[in-house]
């Protein structure tokens, strides 16, 4: 329908009026509850419900809505995502506001004759409660999404990312179109600043003083960066806005532009996102046929472009100066600040780098006005943050909540509890950068002065639950030899020091630790935190030291009592079988993959310790529950 | 203007200064370990990589690296507080965790300023045990040696190769824990651009980069009853290995050296500067030929064989442009196997030429395949000055304590042009001194060309020549070639003849040299010395020089002749 | 322009795949004055290897010479990212994701399994060719841990024992049967 359209707008009256033409595509979807009107169907096209075949459950919708004929009366499109990745492919019905969890290319049909044309829904794909044992059927009554406030997040799930009069549909670009038409860059500045809003990407520095130095710092060239890395593993909301809603990033970063000076941006994104990165091309090209980037933008004189620049596999390059060197073709690796970018940086021009959930913030900021940003979230941390919860989590998922939110709502209310019934041990926050949190600190308001306090960091907003059965030397350890793998070599204490780190802590988890070793992670740690060049090495240890400072007895029994308490360290376990139980059933003995099984059938059999590689996998086998470890 | 303090001493400095700076102005010392500053040559190796110049400095979370941080007012910096001397300790000990324990063995040992670091620090006990990087040798090349389990990755070679010399042979390859410096996906250095210049093993601060030794061959040779072993020194030699024994830098020791190598056992001790003086005569020629023909111009000096590698691999299209003349290492070479061997009736393959050079670049050009006569090598060793000293330590003999000798003849007389051929500008001055006169035919009076002097990047010149204007200019340094090249290649530079040393300053900053580090006026005590050579010599024209004039009467006929064609001149 | 290698290496791989590059490379309207060229320099690498399967000398010297800049300089570059390898990886890429959401749901497990059914370790490429494992550090399907990819098809919710299944597909298709169907 609006395929013949002429795109190009040229001013803001022109915006405001095609905002006004776009805007029923969502009515149904913006105004749920009713039960009559156009059906709409949204399917998610986020990577995680791509990767269970959503691509084909939109089609088969797509060819049972022809086959019906219901073509006038429904539309299916796909989404980004819906943050729920776990319980993917997710289908939603919109007006009913209907929410469908792990639905099958076959359920297709089962929900066009029950829910489109019967009315009915079709129970066994709604999601259910896994505390209440009770299924729930709107998106709103989840208590995955009831404490959730989305601003960051505002259109996944809610619109098809590849098609802009949806994104326009919902306000989109008009925050860029009162910029450019009625603010000075310093005003839109000072908004920002005013906002409170922080930088996502870590640091959590504030946006608009970051702004207004890249504004103060003279350039006869400027470039607004946006840093779509997301190098910190488990974490997924900025690959969810590139995915679901790439236009909000485009117009944060023209914004930038404009409050800066700069008339070109660059998206650096990792490689590992095929499908961001089409979304975000084909959004460029979409804002560019449409005006909104490009040449003197909406009449206004201003001109913004914006290329995309690929990662190739380096975690650092998510650190800024580093991924500047990367944009320039060279090694990825950081140099020294000051000069921070905002004074030198790509090509020695004053440079911005903002994370794209802190760009996806600031049309919303924009459209709605500092105040109310600032009304969401604690004294020093403002707005919301998204979240990425994972690991032993009933819901998975991406979680966007004002700051302050405790940890306890988001892992208990939101997050659904600890997963198969074990309980809860720590919560990792900030990737590698990061700390663990223990259960004492629950309740803990998060906010970037918060979790620092407790020793942890914000980060980019990994939140990685962990049980009883993670041992949390393991889990130093693990983070460490990804510091290893990941540090670029340029500095001594990070290059060497870290690795150094991880050999003592494989030590430990060997059984080959001393209590000198502990000093030692101690002092070591403080040497690579201090002197590190950037911010890799400067944090590398923090997953060290938060466990030992938390979890020491279970350093301890590694070291003193050569045991893991939790299980893991498999140098320092033992599998036994317990004469009583053991039938002599040679399942064990025929699983063994050293063959240090011995015994008859139907005798009693023996573990050669000294051949044992601790595997499990006679553990795994035995179905009389002979087998033990300890 | 900037006022901060460091440990609680208020100093001044100026905007841009790093904390190092304003630390040595109060002279207080923080150790250094990647940090470089090269100034004069435009080199500052500013990786902050080791960060064994950490400093505290209030307010900030972290140590900061005096040696890449910029001064801020009111800045409060602490260079010796326990936690400051307690990170620097455990730095080093994690540098030595991945560092072979080989002080003894090493080519490095005692000028070694990791070595010098760990002595100071009072390092007593290898405290981290675990995984070392492990990386092959590379001598394939006869010039350089690359010991890569000894490399700290300052990155000096890095910046000095790329952003000095703009060769652009060498890069960080990997990352992390076994990230290494060298050359394309860590091939040798046979087969890369590398020009052998040795400002790498110039500035890199250990053993992971050095020349490669011939000492034990030169031993070898010296002891061969059946070997007549002749000696030649170039012209920088005098005027640098003083310093290996303690004596002032810019002291020349031609006679001691002279008598020391004499003590060593060599059976002739002949001077390199013969040879460039014949160079000079050679080229002269060519220049004057060239100029008539008005072909091939400008002409390149073609005596620094650095020099001749950058064209080939960055330039081939220029190959046709240096002068044909072999170095005066080569030249001497082939007449001592020639015209020498005939006049002792020893036969060329019975005599062993060593070269003492300043230079990594000569090592290869002795072993290149051009550098034949009839089968046998012009130049059998190339040996550095560092080289020199170690040998004439161990044979027991102390310069500072040599009586002064003269050279051998024939090929041991020189003239003060000769001389200064070890400094940059000085081939381009000794060629003009004999040009001017040979064109002209008019006697010059002042044969000072200070206008070609000096470290500035390229030096410009124009003589008249009685009539024939001559553009000349003289650069040191691949990057100021660099410069000099494109121009030309572009046109908008105009010379006749141009003079280039490879290395900043020219064969006394030779990569064989003495170690320098940074003290850059050791650089201008060493030019001065040959100039004053120079200036105290009876004959100061090479033209002049008695020894060449014989050579050419008694054996090459006329420069430029077909016998001074076949034995002086090569193509590359 | 700077010559890269003074000993160039003969061409062993296909001159159609040279001219694909060299027409990506023609589109870039490289300019060898222009100190900014090299920002094209990784896409460059991105779409050589994807042309050629891997980034070997005689092609790294082909890009070095398209962009006037050293050899050593494309070396050190390639050598710094994941991404790119110098030596051919398998038909099939397998990719474990060692991510920390991947780690705690068992990754470890997962790629031992894989590990243990073709008979190589992480990083290695069967003898035939076929497959070669590799781990890598989240995907962004973190919602799905433990993930695995092969080549552009991701999976999620690995478990040891699904291994074997998963890999059934391809081993079939490597007998000469029909491909598995990509979603
Ligand atoms: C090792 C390292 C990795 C980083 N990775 C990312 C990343 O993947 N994404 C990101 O936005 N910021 C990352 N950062 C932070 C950036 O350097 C930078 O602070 C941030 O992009 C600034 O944007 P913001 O102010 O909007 O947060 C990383 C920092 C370090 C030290
Ligand atoms: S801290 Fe690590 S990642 Fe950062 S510059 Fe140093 S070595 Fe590189
Ligand atoms: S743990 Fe593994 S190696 Fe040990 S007995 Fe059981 S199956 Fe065998
Ligand atoms: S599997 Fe269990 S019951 Fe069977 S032989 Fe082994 S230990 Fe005994
Ligand atoms: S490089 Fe220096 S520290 Fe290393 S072995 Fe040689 S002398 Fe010793
Ligand atoms: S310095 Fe020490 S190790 Fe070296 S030779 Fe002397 S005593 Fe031996
Ligand atoms: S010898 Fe010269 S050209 Fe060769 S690597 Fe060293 S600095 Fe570069
Ligand atoms: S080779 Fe020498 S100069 Fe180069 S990085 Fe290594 S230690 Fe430094
Ligand atoms: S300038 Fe002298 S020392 Fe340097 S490479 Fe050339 S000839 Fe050798
Ligand atoms: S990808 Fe579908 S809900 Fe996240
Ligand atoms: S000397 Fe300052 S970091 Fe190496
Ligand atoms: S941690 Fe494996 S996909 Fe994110």
């Amino acid at each position: 329908m609006l395929k013949e359209h002429t795109p190009l707008i040229t001013s803001y009256p022109g915006l405001l009026a095609e905002h006004a033409r776009c805007k029923p595509l969502l009515d149904s979807r913006l105004e749920t509850g009713r039960t009559t009107g156009r059906r709409q169907i949204l399917v998610c096209g986020g990577t995680g419900c791509h990767t269970s075949e959503s691509a084909l459950i939109l089609e088969n919708f797509q060819k049972q809505i022809a086959r019906q004929g219901l073509g006038s009366a429904v539309k299916a499109s796909a989404t980004g995502c819906f943050g729920f990745c776990e319980k993917g492919p997710i289908v939603k019905v919109f007006p009913d506001d209907v929410f469908y969890v792990q639905v099958k290319p076959e359920d297709v049909e089962e929900i066009v004759d029950v829910h489109i044309i019967g009315n009915q829904r079709v129970k066994r794909l709604l999601y259910e409660e896994p505390q209440l044992k009770a299924t729930v059927e709107t998106q709103h009554a989840m208590s995955f999404y009831r404490k959730q406030q989305r601003i960051a997040l505002r259109n996944c799930g809610l619109i098809a990312p590849e098609d802009i009069n949806e994104y326009l549909a919902t306000g989109g670009y008009l925050s860029l179109g009162k910029a450019l038409t009625e603010m000075t860059p310093e005003a839109v500045i000072d908004v920002i600043k005013r906002s409170g809003l922080r930088g996502r990407g870590g640091a959590g520095f504030s946006t608009g003083r970051k702004w207004e130095f890249g504004r103060n710092y003279a350039g006869d060239e400027k470039f607004v960066i946006c840093n779509a890395d997301e190098g910190d593993p488990g974490a997924f909301m900025d690959r969810s806005i590139m995915e679901g809603d790439s236009h909000s990033v485009i117009e944060g970063m023209a914004i930038a532009g404009y409050a800066i000076g700069a008339h070109r941006g660059y998206v650096y994104i990792r490689a590992e996102y095929p499908l961001a990165v089409s979304r975000l091309q084909i959004a460029l090209a979409q804002a560019r046929e449409y005006g909104l980037l490009g040449h003197n933008i909406l009449g206004s004189g201003f001109d913004f472009d914006i290329e995309v620049k690929l990662g190739a596999g380096a975690f650092v390059c998510g650190e800024e100066t580093a991924l500047i060197h990367s944009i320039q073709g060279e090694r990825g690796e950081p140099r020294t600040k000051p000069p921070f970018p905002a004074q030198s940086g790509l090509w020695n021009k004053p440079t911005i780098v903002n994370n794209v959930e802190t760009l996806a913030n600031v049309p919303a900021i924009i459209a709605r006005g500092a105040e109310w940003y600032a009304g969401i979230g604690t004294a020093t941390s403002k707005g919301t943050k998204v979240f990425a919860l994972a690991g032993q989590i009933n819901n998975v998922g991406l979680v966007e909540v004002p700051m302050g939110t405790t940890l306890r709502e988001i892992i208990y209310d939101i997050g659904g509890g600890i997963r198969g019934g074990k309980e809860f041990k720590a919560v990792q926050t900030g990737g590698p950068s990061g700390g663990c949190i223990p259960r004492q600190f629950l309740d803990t308001p998060i906010d970037y002065e918060s979790l620092a306090q407790i020793g942890s960091i914000m980060g980019s907003g990994g939140m990685i639950v962990m049980s009883d059965k993670d041992c949390m030397v393991n889990i130093a350890k693990f983070y460490l030899e990804f510091t290893v793998d990941e540090s670029c070599g340029r500095c001594l204490p990070c290059r060497i020091g870290t690795k150094r780190l991880h050999e003592i802590l494989t030590n430990i988890t060997e059984g080959k630790g001393t209590p000198a070793d502990l000093v030692e992670l101690r002092e070591l740690s403080a040497v690579i935190m201090d002197a590190s060049l950037c911010g890799l090495g400067q944090t590398a240890p923090n997953p060290v030291l938060s466990t030992m400072k938390y979890f020491w007895d279970e350093y301890e029994a590694h070291v003193l009592h050569k045991t893991c308490p939790a299980g893991v360290c498999q140098k320092l376990l033992r599998y036994e079988i317990i004469p009583d139980k053991c039938v002599g059933c040679t399942a064990c003995a025929r699983a063994c993959p050293v063959g240090c099984i011995s015994g008859a059938v139907k005798q009693l059999h023996v573990i050669d310790q000294s051949r044992c590689i601790k595997c499990g996998a006679c553990m795994a086998k035995c179905k009389f529950k002979a087998i033990y470890r300890h | 203007m900037v006022n901060l303090t460091i440990d609680n001493r208020p100093v001044t400095v100026e905007d841009g200064a790093t904390i190092l700076d304003a630390a040595r102005q109060l002279n207080i010392r923080i150790p250094t370990l990647c940090y470089l500053d090269l100034h004069e040559l435009k080199m500052v190796n500013k990786v902050a990589s080791c960060r064994i110049c950490s400093v505290e400095v209030a307010g900030r979370h972290n140590l900061a690296p005096a040696c890449a941080t910029p001064v801020a007012e009111g800045m409060e910096v602490t260079t010796n507080s326990r936690r400051v001397l307690f990170t620097r300790r455990r730095l080093l000990e994690l540098i030595l965790s991945n560092h072979p324990f080989n002080c003894l063995i090493c080519a490095k040992s005692t000028d070694c300023e990791l070595q010098a670091l760990a002595w100071e620090f009072g390092i007593n006990t290898k405290r981290y045990h675990g995984e070392e990087t492990s990386f092959p040798i590379d001598k394939t090349s006869g010039a350089l040696k690359r010991d890569p389990d000894k490399c700290i990755m300052c990155r000096r070679c890095e910046t000095m190769c790329n952003e000095v010399q703009t060769v652009g042979a060498l890069t960080a390859y990997g990352r992390g824990f076994n990230v290494i410096v060298g050359p394309a996906e860590m091939k040798p250095f046979v087969d890369s651009n590398c020009t052998y210049c040795g400002q790498c093993v110039s500035v890199c601060p250990t053993a992971a980069l050095t020349g490669h030794g011939y000492i034990q061959e030169t031993w070898n040779a010296i002891f061969d009853p059946t070997k007549t072993v002749v000696v030649q020194v170039a012209p920088a030699i005098r005027a640098t290995i003083g310093e290996e024994f303690g004596i002032a830098p810019g002291t020349p020791v031609t006679g001691k050296l002279v008598a020391g190598l004499r003590r060593l056992g060599f059976d002739a001790v002949f001077d390199t500067t013969f040879g460039a003086d014949l160079t000079i005569v050679e080229e002269a020629n060519e220049i004057i030929q060239r100029l008539t023909t008005g072909e091939r111009l400008p002409i390149l000096t073609s005596c620094c064989p650095s020099w001749i590698n950058f064209i080939e691999y960055q330039f081939p299209n220029l190959k046709y442009m240096p002068s044909t003349c072999k170095s005066p290492q080569q030249m001497t070479g082939t007449i001592a196997k020639t015209y020498y061997a005939q006049k002792i009736g020893v036969k060329p393959e019975d005599i062993v030429v060593v070269a003492v050079m300043p230079c990594i670049a000569k090592k290869y050009e002795a072993r290149r395949p051009e550098h034949e006569t009839n089968g046998v090598r012009d130049v059998d060793y190339s040996i550095t000055t560092r080289e020199l000293a170690k040998m004439l330590k161990e044979g027991g003999i102390d310069l500072r304590f040599m009586d002064e000798e003269e050279f051998d003849n024939p090929l041991g007389e020189s003239t003060g042009a000769g001389v200064i051929f070890g400094a940059t500008g000085g081939v381009l001055e000794a060629a003009l001194r004999t040009v001017y006169e040979k064109v002209t035919g008019k006697e010059l009076t002042n044969v000072d060309f200070t206008a070609v002097r000096g470290l500035t990047d390229v030096r410009e010149a124009v003589i008249d020549l009685g009539g024939r204007q001559l553009r000349v200019a003289a650069g040191s340094g691949l990057g100021n070639a660099r410069k000099i090249l494109e121009n030309v290649e572009k046109g908008t530079s105009q010379y006749d003849v141009i003079e280039i040393m490879a290395c900043p300053g020219g064969c006394i900053n030779g990569g064989g040299q003495p170690y320098t580090r940074d003290r850059l006026d050791m650089i201008q005590l060493r030019t001065q010395a040959l100039y004053s050579i120079d200036a105290r010599s009876a004959i100061r024209k090479s033209h002049e020089n008695p020894s060449v004039i014989k050579l050419y009467e008694e054996f090459l006929g006329e420069p430029g002749g077909h016998k001074a064609h076949e034995l002086l001149h090569t193509e590359y | 322009m700077p010559r890269v290698n003074p000993k160039p290496q003969e061409r062993v791989l296909p001159p159609e795949t040279y001219a694909e590059l060299d027409a990506f490379i023609a589109a870039l309207h490289l300019d060898r004055e222009d100190e900014r060229r090299k920002e094209s320099l990784i896409q460059v690498l991105h779409k050589a290897q994807h042309l050629f399967g891997f980034l070997p000398e005689e092609v790294q010297l082909h890009i070095a010479d398209a962009f006037a800049i050293n050899h050593a300089e494309v070396s050190g570059v390639i050598s710094f990212y994941n991404y790119f390898t110098t030596t051919p990886k398998g038909k099939y890429q397998i990719n474990v994701c060692l991510g920390t959401a991947c780690y705690v749901n068992g990754a470890e497990k997962v790629l031992q399994e894989f590990e243990h059914i073709l008979g190589i370790r992480s990083g290695q490429v069967t003898e035939d060719g076929k497959f070669s494992i590799e781990s890598l550090r989240c995907v962004g399907a973190c919602g799905l841990a433990p993930v695995v990819t092969i080549n552009d098809r991701v999976y999620g919710k690995v478990q040891p024992g699904k291994v074997q299944e998963i890999l059934e597909h391809y081993l079939v298709e490597a007998s000469g049967e029909e491909a598995p169907v990509h979603a």
